[in-house]
């Protein structure tokens, strides 16, 4: 017999090809969605992220640029040793003095963040009588409110938690590196071993479990202010810091809105 | 000495050595480059894919007879390097066995999410659908005419569809022009997404511009058609026929259009940053004059687009006092020229929009490994994957004795 197929034919056959697997996604979408309210994350059993909101507060004036936070992250994290990957860090500013008699109220602004502060910083080697200003900024992952880093992952590794914390599922993440290039704060990398992207999780694990975050805790200044928006304990920290301060973020003209708050912030901080 | 101190020297040594290739203050997770060549060359040879599904086009949808000799050659150039396309991208990835799931869980709010649909369809529904109403006649008289595997091969590719009648034929060729109008927003789409992916990238005051998307896609064009002008030379020489000189020279007329509207979207890009003077233009003009001054300035603009456009300008301007084969070789240089200046625009837009910080105090460096996952001789084997790509699909669906100068095809009456 003669079995002849037509054009119609063979192109429905494709349609519905394609059509099927058109619909894969969806289907396979609404499964991850399901997955990744229930796994994927270092919270205990019987946490429930809608019943709180994480916030970090940093008081620049009280860092005092001693790096133990940076330390305390990278043992709490297991974060790599080289000098090129921090959940936190440290950056340290000098603002020189203006020349005299020029047109400028500041001068030079060096910035330098040696081993992410780890360690503390050296004595600077521009001579006391120069410098106007000098001062710490600690850095972390700044838990946007629309984070670009999650709005860029293709797979939906990087998601915002309800609770406020922006969080990388590391069994999902594909490492192509978009998130990575779409943070404008540069707290993402690349770890070298699990080939996957990393970033400050607020110490997850410790936090669901009713612990600070690490660099929170070793915070000799108590730099860092850490709280629960929605659980406030007496006398909450995180409410008497945005009372008694004017804050800042980083970077608000790109509309991330982030949720980690600066106080006593410099206009040179980006 | 202690073991636990040798993780700590390292990272000693490491940052001395990254102390060395650093200017100004950059956030120390930015100091080693995460996006290296091989994502240089994949929009290369994505825009070569778009590139030349525009250049065939030219043929179906918009009717330039004089092109029909390279429209064949210019659909299975875009299909080779259609094939490769993907390839960079997946050993780029740090976890290539799990790039499926761009696929099956796709985030929709991510544009790179967005690849496998769009290279799909770009793929299945126009460039595979176009070849293959364009080929099914020949398909059919090949299956009839050859043995063996190659036979096989054709007969497997008509898909069942045997139909030569009149009528069926004219259907083919209704179809075909009804796919290249389609396929002339997907090429667009398909590029225009991969400058997308660039250009969505707020953070980075080098990629995020509304403009990306527009450059990517003229570039595109650029270097398609300019592929498409090697190509036919080469394919001629090694089948040692004549080019044919009217064909040639509408290549040569539409790579300079090509250009002129490259030059211009790129040269408009570049004055709205200097005017508009954001916060990031003080980094990016030292970035242009500094560390790009080669890639950008040299190769970019003075060798692949103004040397090009002031020959190319010349066999537009007096076509009349340049001999033929004067005007060839221009042509042919020009898109050697213009091939080597879209790829520095790649390197780039790619490696120049890592090499400042986001914080814009500082620079960093990046050293071309020979060897490994993102060195040059990987790069340079996927681009020269494509070629041999080519090569096969040329001598399977190009073959010698149809003349590489001829086609059964006849353009559709615009």
């Amino acid at each position: 017999m003669n079995f002849v197929i037509s054009r119609r034919r063979m192109l429905g056959a494709l349609a519905g090809a394609l059509g099927w697997i058109a619909s894969q996604p969806v289907a396979k979408a609404s499964k991850a969605t399901v997955q990744k309210l229930l796994a994927g994350s270092p919270a205990p059993k019987g946490y429930d992220p809608t019943q709180h909101k994480w916030l970090m507060c940093i008081d620049v004036d009280r860092c005092i640029g001693c790096g133990l936070c940076v330390d305390a992250c990278k043992t709490e994290n297991h974060v790599p040793e080289a000098s090129s990957f921090f959940r936190t860090w440290v950056e340290r500013y000098i603002i020189k003095k203006p020349a005299d008699g020029g047109n400028d109220v500041r001068g030079e602004v060096l910035v330098d963040s040696p081993n992410g502060g780890r360690g503390g910083f050296q004595p600077s080697l521009v001579p006391r009588e120069e410098i106007l200003r000098s001062f710490f900024v600690p850095k972390l992952c700044n838990l946007c409110e629309h984070s670009p880093c999650a709005q860029a992952c293709p797979v939906g590794a990087t998601f915002d938690s309800p609770d406020g914390a922006v969080l990388v599922d590391p069994t999902y993440c594909i490492g192509c590196g978009f998130c990575i290039q779409a943070c404008p704060y540069g707290c993402r990398f690349m770890n070298p071993h699990t080939k996957t992207a990393e970033k400050c999780s607020l110490c997850y694990h410790r936090i669901t479990r009713g612990l600070k975050p690490a660099c929170v805790e070793v915070c000799p200044g108590h730099a860092r202010i850490f709280g629960d928006l929605k659980n406030p304990v007496e006398n909450d920290p995180i409410q008497e810091f945005v009372r008694k301060n004017k804050v800042f973020t980083l970077k608000p003209h790109l509309g991330t809105d982030p949720r980690v708050l600066y106080a006593n912030m410099d206009k040179e901080v980006r | 000495m202690d073991p636990a101190l040798t993780p700590i020297l390292e990272a000693a040594g490491e940052a001395h050595q990254l102390a060395t290739s650093i200017e100004g203050y950059v956030y120390p997770n930015e100091q080693n480059l995460l996006w290296s060549v091989l994502i240089v060359v994949y929009p290369y040879i994505t825009g070569l894919v778009a590139g030349a599904f525009i250049m065939a086009s030219l043929v179906r949808v918009f009717n330039v007879k004089a092109l029909t000799p390279v429209y064949r050659m210019a659909l299975l150039t875009a299909l080779g390097f259609l094939i490769c396309a993907p390839l960079p991208l997946l050993f780029h990835l740090g976890h290539p066995e799990r790039s499926y799931q761009v696929m099956i869980t796709p985030h929709v709010s991510s544009p790179m999410a967005m690849f496998g649909f769009v290279y799909a369809w770009y793929m299945m529904a126009v460039l595979l659908l176009e070849l293959w109403c364009e080929y099914r006649r020949d398909l059919v008289v090949w299956s009839v005419r050859e043995r063996g595997l190659k036979g096989l091969l054709y007969r497997v590719l008509t898909l069942g569809v045997r139909d030569l009648s009149p009528a069926a034929l004219h259907l083919d060729e209704r179809m075909s022009k009804i796919i290249t109008v389609i396929g002339i927003p997907s090429a667009f789409l398909l590029h225009g997404y991969v400058g997308f992916i660039f250009g969505s990238i707020k953070a980075n005051p080098w990629w995020g511009n509304v403009l990306m998307p527009v450059i990517f896609i003229f570039s595109a064009v650029v270097s398609g058609i300019a592929l498409c002008v090697v190509l036919y030379k080469e394919l001629c020489w090694f089948r040692r026929k004549v080019v044919d000189a009217a064909c040639y020279d509408d290549m040569g007329k539409f790579l300079f259009y090509a250009l002129l509207v490259d030059f211009t979207v790129e040269g408009l890009d570049w004055l709205h940053r200097l005017y508009a003077a954001e916060e990031s233009i003080f980094v990016l003009k030292q970035l242009a004059g500094g560390r790009l001054f080669n890639t950008l300035l040299v190769i970019q603009l003075c060798l692949g687009t103004l040397l090009p456009l002031v020959a190319l300008g010349a066999t537009q301007m007096v076509p009349e006092k340049l001999p033929v084969w004067f005007r060839q070789r221009i042509y042919y240089n020009s898109a050697v020229l213009i091939l080597a200046g879209v790829l520095a625009m790649r390197w780039n837009v790619v490696i120049g929009g890592q090499l400042f910080s986001k914080s814009l105090r500082g620079f960093t460096t990046f050293k071309l490994g020979l060897a490994g996952q993102e060195g040059w001789l990987l790069a340079v084997g996927l681009i020269v994957l494509p070629f041999i790509v080519l090569g096969v699909l040329i001598w399977l669906f190009l073959p010698d004795d149809t003349k590489a100068t001829e086609t059964v095809t006849t353009p559709a009456a615009g």
